[in-house]
């Protein structure tokens, strides 16, 4: 039983001027902060926040980009014994108005004492918060003074006990920042004593990220595990990676990176766009793994990604398959390291129309599916069918996980706390199987789109399209499409209009990219705007997803071949 | 509008938007409106390089470098082999 701040003080004595975290820039030298720093940093943040009279216990909200700062605030709200909840920073792809409006429901659900930024951003979240808020404190990065040295003595994160909430974690989407993730110390290191054994980590791994901390693949795997076990982390910041994914091999090659997690794209981003004059030299053979989690996973991504960089050094069996969630903290299962993840041939038509993963039948069709391991030692993992009921083996239903590092609850929404539970057990909603302990996840039970490790639920898309002069309530659906050569979803709204004129269709289409992409962050492959009468609904008026997205692929296809 | 912009106008409107008949002015802006995202961006920069020899740095991906076709073709024509 221990805490985050009674580990870095245990980490601290036995090699305070170890390099915990090497800091990399598009624009600057590497940066090593070793764990000495690392704890004078935080400590200096513990103090701010002390003096400006936040309480251990209350939320302080982050909103800080990849770089010093952002480490020290985190690791001094945990000594002070905040909870710490890193907020997305404002893109230029976001509009300012809708990011204000953001904050301000993450500040009404989360209630934080105080937040966390730039001086040249204080404005603009002072601008976020209404008389009233909970909100006390604006702390700017540059009032807080670095400290010469640490004095555990005076933190009060040391009075904090296991069961305490240590952290929030938010997920994407404007409907998820209103659902705080809430993790116990107890629940973290749960998680990281059973998943660090699945990895064999140990102090002579090196985890190379480029993950947002804002999600749990990039905050757990890609933070808190290396930091918290002693693991040398060589951090870089996702905007540097999205235009230069090379980054991501060149560090690993010049740090011996041992462990990466990635999202399915982007293996698909990393074999199509790297140019090999990039990573001339490059030596990939360190890496012992290279971990596929947060979107659906596809063997087609690991074998093009392989193909790219075997010649680099890259082993075909480094290549592993994860299954996450950030109520389970992260890990639900891990294929075993080692090994290629298991594959398994279908039977296409059984799997469409029978739900069921059959072996496949000679003459018929098939599909491959890969699996994303077994569940990790202290998970237990079942699939149930609509009545809630286990099903067998092969038979595709809800996958349902109970665990001892399962979320304290949504922070402040006990209503959804209890409504993702059945009898113990965590309705994750998304479909899947099991063949042979072996966990498959094959979509999603609710319409969310998946793209580029984003969840994106349509509703919220639609809504958005709604606001577009010219597009009418109710008129207007959204959905995602498996794009194989991005090995991710395309995002597709459809919104019908009044006017038939090309050119009056035309503007609206374009209205609708620029709106949507600045109030959503999420880019739209296809916008097609329409006669009246094109959406299909259902016989009670709701618009029906699926049936949509069968029109518009025919559709699709029929100009194709038309071309 | 030269060959230059109308191959990039093309490339863009049935690669990037998947909207073959979209039409794309030279004045248009690109990166700023939300018209082009990160990830397509790279591919933009593959595709000049591609078809004409003229490197776009990875630091060099925004809207601050160019925001329309006349502005990047003036880049590739500075930089052309």
């Amino acid at each position: 039983m221990t805490t985050f701040p009674e580990q870095l003080k245990a980490l601290h004595a036995r090699t305070p001027e170890r390099v915990a975290v090497t800091l990399q820039f598009s624009n600057a030298d590497d940066l090593p902060v070793s764990v000495d720093q690392l704890l004078r940093g935080a400590s200096s943040y513990a103090d701010a926040l002390k003096q400006s009279g936040i309480q251990p216990g209350e939320v302080v909200v982050l909103i800080l980009q990849h770089g010093e700062s952002l480490l020290y605030a985190f690791w001094g709200a945990i000594l002070h014994g905040a909870i710490p909840s890193i907020m997305p920073f404002l893109t230029e792809k976001l509009s300012p108005e809708r990011y204000r409006a953001d904050l301000s429901a993450l500040i009404s659900v989360t209630q934080p004492s105080a937040i966390i930024t730039y001086p040249e951003f204080e404005t603009e979240v002072r601008s976020a918060l209404n008389v009233g808020d909970s909100v006390r404190e604006v702390i700017v990065t540059n009032r807080v003074e670095v400290q010469l040295e640490s004095n555990f003595d005076s933190l009060l994160g040391f009075q904090r006990k296991p069961e305490d909430i240590v952290l929030l974690q938010h997920s994407s989407g404007t409907t998820g920042l209103q659902k705080g993730v809430a993790l116990s110390h107890q629940a973290v290191f749960n998680q990281l004593n059973v998943y660090c054994k699945s990895l064999a980590l140990d102090e002579t791994d090196v985890i190379v990220s480029w993950l947002p901390l804002y999600h749990d693949m990039g905050l757990i795997a890609g933070f808190l595990m290396p930091i918290l076990s002693g693991v040398h982390l060589v951090l870089m910041s996702p905007f540097d990676w999205v235009r230069a994914p090379y980054k991501l091999m060149q560090s690993v090659s010049k740090y011996r990176g041992t462990l990466s997690w990635l999202p399915n794209f982007a293996y698909n981003f990393c074999a199509q766009k790297i140019r090999d004059r990039h990573i001339e030299g490059v030596d990939l053979s360190s890496w012992r793994a290279v971990i596929n989690c947060s979107e659906p996973v596809r063997w087609e991504s690991h074998q093009a990604f392989y193909e790219k960089f075997k010649p680099y050094g890259l082993k075909l069996e480094s290549l592993q398959a994860s299954y996450a969630m950030a109520e389970n903290v992260f890990g639900v299962t891990q294929s075993s390291l080692g090994n290629v993840p298991i594959v398994v041939e279908i039977d296409r038509e059984a799997f469409m129309s029978e739900r069921v993963a059959k072996s496949p039948v000679d003459g018929h069709p098939t599909m491959k599916m890969m699996s994303s391991g077994r569940p990790l030692d202290n998970v237990e993992v079942k699939v149930l069918d609509e009545n809630r009921t286990e099903v067998a083996e092969r038979v595709i239903g809800e996958v349902a996980l109970r665990s001892d590092c399962m979320l304290t609850g949504y922070y402040h929404r006990d209503d959804l706390t209890q409504k993702a539970f059945a009898d113990g057990w965590y309705l994750t909603g998304d479909y899947g199987f099991i063949i042979d302990g072996e966990v498959f996840v094959s979509g999603r039970k609710k319409d969310m789109i998946i793209v580029g490790g984003k969840n994106v639920y349509p509703q919220d898309l639609e809504s958005l399209t709604y606001e577009v002069p010219g597009v009418h309530a109710g008129r207007s659906v959204a959905f995602g499409i498996f794009d194989e050569e991005q090995g991710t979803e395309d995002v597709v709204i459809i919104a019908e209009v009044d006017s038939e004129d090309p050119n009056e269709q035309q503007k609206v289409a374009d209205a609708i990219r620029l709106h949507v992409t600045k109030n959503s962050a999420i880019a739209l492959r296809y916008v097609k705007v329409v006669d009246p009468k094109w959406i299909l609904k259902t016989s009670s008026g709701k618009t029906a997803r699926s049936a949509n997205k069968e029109k518009f692929l025919a559709e699709l296809q029929n100009e194709q071949s038309s071309l | 509008m030269t060959e230059t912009t109308s191959s990039l106008a093309t490339f863009i409107a049935a690669k990037i938007l998947k909207q073959p008949k979209r039409v794309i002015t030279v004045e248009e802006s690109l990166i700023s409106s939300g018209l082009i995202d990160s990830f397509s961006l790279m591919d933009l920069a593959l595709y000049v390089e591609d078809t004409f020899g003229a490197r776009i740095e990875d630091t060099e991906l925004n809207a601050d470098t160019f925001d329309n076709l006349t502005q990047l073709a003036a880049i590739i024509e500075s930089r052309k082999k």
